[in-house]
């Protein structure tokens, strides 16, 4: 066993903290999320030329990464910063999706991507489907066709991206995991319309509506379920990495907050009933490190382990996210509330995690089921 | 000992329902299940109404136009009104100020100021908490000198809740600065007009205007706008943080929380069966219900002892540290609730005259969750209590 990062991942690592504690400072990204678009092309573009979108593929397929380590060191740092840009969305996603299901046209897309030049959301989710993966009710015209109709929820990027990937249900009942067909729709499709709207924390989304709307095959019919799989699984390791990073952030501020904070004429941090709780944070926090680094490190392992590893730890970060958020927010007092201090952003990239593949009790009730099956 | 309400308690409940069916506007109160935000006149609405019922000030006697009700009638009433989704009642003037006025205030003061509370004509906010004073108040640096028939107010409060629409102010000043900090605290009453005071707006994590800061640049203050005697404003402060304890259990809040995400819970669908049926959920859910059901209680016990007013100060502690540990539990199963429409920024998703995105139930629950994280910080945070139960229990231990 070995618990160091590569000196390759360490310089990535080293890299994306001094620019982003550089350059995406509170007031930076409040207005990045006030703007109309909700992200910073300057930003996405100098991140793009750091590598960080390089390092989501691997060498195989144009990038110098891909593994889930690459997608930990990647994602912490972007949640120490509260980054909003959708990097998760375009880069492991959709990235991830094409480099597995596209054909030689397609994949060509993935140096576009890298090259941080593409924009594209996964439009998968519907209204009621909670975050039943395999529920899917979008339809075809009819078989053999590409038109596509359904309606897809809280689809995040979808106003920026250049091309959506949609699923749809080709053959089989609303849940079945068979019969389920990846499609790219490119933004300008007629039939395609948004309803977009920004996030409580940060980015934007758009309801999306597809009304016979031409798309183009992305894999075989009917096929696509395991790939979708496993590009979520890897976006949960993102997103356990994301949070991880937002809860150092807070335990950081909070930490700072107490040593500095005078209230009868001493530093908050004295009193013990402080300390004690500061202390179970910075417990919880190795916690949390390790369940990040048991997901990550299970991310090239078969299907069953892997999402047995992630499952462990959305649960256990979902936990853990909400203690910290809760508890930084209390240590600090109404200041941790206002949208000037930089906690109220990152308490809400914490616990808004919570919200995308999965809150903390879908994924215990997926580590049961994986763990008690045969 | 019963727990079933007497006759004369059900016709109460019975008159709280009928009255809550009739006047409650239903905009309002569509307004208030959804989490949508209250207008200034949607809220003095509400006060109006209730002022014409007599039911407006509960805790009020008689000859000021209370209506005196018993701590049974005063729960009823809490709980029927959040059930009907009414608005709660502004407390500032009417549960804060009024009750220090009435013991400690001029008669002048009393006279001139209570009906205007009632009336709605005057909007109180409360001027207590400075930057480098919140749960350390007695530190408050806000100065106010004596100059003839004037005090000259210089400083700055912050948290100020509603202040942007308050006509008045009521003020911890410290009026000397060179004995004791508790000992040199007045307690003064300001008008938001008077030249030299600015009001600044905080904008909170959830993109809502509801806390200011208001700064004091030389504001004149005549000294009739004193309350009681002049250094003895912080056993005044005290008297009305017992009262501003009276509902702060928020039983009924939570009540009426716990429906809303049963009601969700029934209509979300995960795993091809509702949220309600998944026993995780259900557990959590369950759980919830059963402390609460325990709190309500536990509040009515205390709040019958007393005879009128505020609960003392070790129960009042207790009631407000299990209530908002209840009710943020409550924020947080609703949050989970709402899944993925959750994640929508409240003001697109719920205000305006678009259609809500997602079902209507959704679109508040994150920033609720948020907001709520308030409960357990402000009228003293929730260790500033532990510490009062602490104190009481284990007395002068050093």
């Amino acid at each position: 066993m070995n618990f160091e990062l590569t000196e390759e991942r360490q310089m990535l690592q080293d890299t994306l903290r001094r620019y982003l504690a550089d350059k995406y400072t509170t007031k930076v990204r409040n207005g990045i999320i006030d703007s109309e678009t909700g992200f910073s092309a300057e930003i996405w573009a100098e991140l793009a030329e750091l590598g960080v979108i390089g390092a989501l593929f691997t060498e195989e397929q144009g990038g110098f990464g891909g593994a889930g380590f690459d997608l930990s060191v990647v994602f912490e740092e972007l949640g120490r910063a509260g980054v909003v840009e959708p990097f998760l969305d375009t880069g492991v996603l959709c990235g991830r999706l094409i480099a597995a299901l596209g054909n030689a046209d397609q994949q060509a897309m993935i140096e576009e991507i890298i090259g941080g030049g593409v924009q594209l959301a996964f439009a998968h989710t519907e209204p009621t489907a909670r975050y039943d993966l395999s529920r899917v009710e979008t339809g075809l015209q009819g078989p053999g066709e590409t038109r596509l109709t359904g309606r897809k929820a809280v689809v995040i990027n979808a106003e920026a991206a250049d091309h959506l990937i949609v699923s749809a249900r080709e053959s089989g009942a609303v849940d079945d995991t068979d019969g389920i067909s990846l499609f790219l729709v490119a933004k300008d499709a007629p039939g395609l319309s948004l309803r977009g709207y920004p996030l409580l924390a940060g980015g934007r989304a758009a309801e999306v509506t597809l009304e016979d709307t031409p798309a183009t095959r992305l894999g075989a019919a009917g096929a696509a379920f395991p790939a979708i799989e496993a590009a979520v699984a890897a976006a949960n390791v993102a997103l356990a990495a994301e949070a991880f990073g937002a809860m150092n952030t807070a335990t950081d501020l909070t930490r700072d907050y107490l040593m500095t904070r005078q209230q009868f004429g001493r530093p908050i941090g004295t009193f013990q009933a402080l300390q004690h709780r500061m202390a179970d944070l910075l417990i919880e926090l190795e916690q949390a490190r390790s369940a990040v680094i048991n997901a990550a490190g299970h991310l090239e392992s078969d299907p069953r382990t892997r999402d047995l590893e992630i499952a462990a730890a959305r649960n256990l970060i979902g936990r853990v996210g909400r203690l910290v958020a809760e508890e930084s927010i209390q240590m600090h007092g109404g200041i941790a509330m206002t949208r000037e201090y930089e906690l109220a952003h990152i308490a809400k990239r914490i616990v808004m995690t919570d919200h995308r593949f999965g809150d903390t009790d879908y994924h215990l009730e997926r580590f049961i089921d994986l763990s008690t099956a045969a | 000992m019963d727990l079933n309400y007497t006759e004369e308690e059900r016709a109460f409940r019975d008159e709280v329902r009928a009255f809550l069916e009739e006047k409650l506007p239903k905009a309002t109160a569509d307004k208030v299940r959804r989490g949508q935000e209250l207008t200034k006149e949607d809220m003095e609405s509400w006060h109006a109404i209730l002022n014409e019922r007599g039911w407006l000030a509960p805790n009020w006697p008689a000859e000021w136009g209370g209506c005196e009700w018993d701590a049974v009638q005063k729960h009823i009433f809490e709980e029927e009104a959040a059930r009907a989704s009414a608005p709660r009642v502004i407390p500032f003037g009417l549960s804060m100020l009024a009750p220090v006025l009435m013991k400690f205030g001029t008669e002048e003061q009393k006279r001139h100021f209570l009906p205007r509370i009632l009336s709605g004509e005057d909007w109180w906010c409360q001027g207590y908490s400075e930057p480098g004073a919140g749960s350390d108040l007695a530190s408050l640096k806000t100065r106010a000198v004596r100059e003839g028939d004037h005090y000259i107010v210089n400083g700055q409060k912050t948290w100020t809740t509603l202040g942007q629409y308050a006509d008045w102010i009521f003020c911890l000043v410290r009026t000397d600065p060179d004995v004791k900090q508790q000992e040199g605290i007045s307690f003064l009453l300001i008008d938001m007009n008077s030249p030299g005071i600015e009001v600044r707006p905080i904008i909170l994590l959830d993109g809502v205007h509801e806390v200011n800061e208001v700064f004091f640049d030389n504001v004149r203050v005549p000294v009739e706008n004193l309350v009681g005697e002049e250094n003895k404003g912080w056993t005044y402060a005290k008297y009305l943080l017992t009262h501003e304890r009276t509902n702060i259990a928020g039983v009924g809040a939570s009540q009426a929380g716990l429906d809303t995400v049963k009601r969700m819970a029934r209509a979300e669908m995960q795993g091809g069966r509702p949220l309600i049926a998944n026993p995780h959920f259900a557990a959590r859910l369950a759980q919830a219900e059963i402390d609460l059901k325990a709190l309500a209680t536990t509040n009515l016990r205390v709040v019958s002892q007393t005879a009128k007013g505020g609960a003392p100060g070790l129960e009042a502690s207790m009631l407000k540290v299990k209530g908002t540990i209840i009710r943020q539990e409550i924020n947080d199963l609703a949050r989970r609730a709402a899944g993925p429409y959750a994640m929508p920024f409240p003001s697109e998703a719920v205000e305006g005259d678009n259609d809500p995105i997602g079902p209507d139930y959704a679109g508040k629950t994150a920033s609720q969750y948020f907001n709520n994280r308030k409960l357990s910080i402000f009228g003293g945070s929730n260790e500033i209590q532990r510490g009062i139960i602490a104190k009481v229990s284990l007395g002068g231990m050093k």
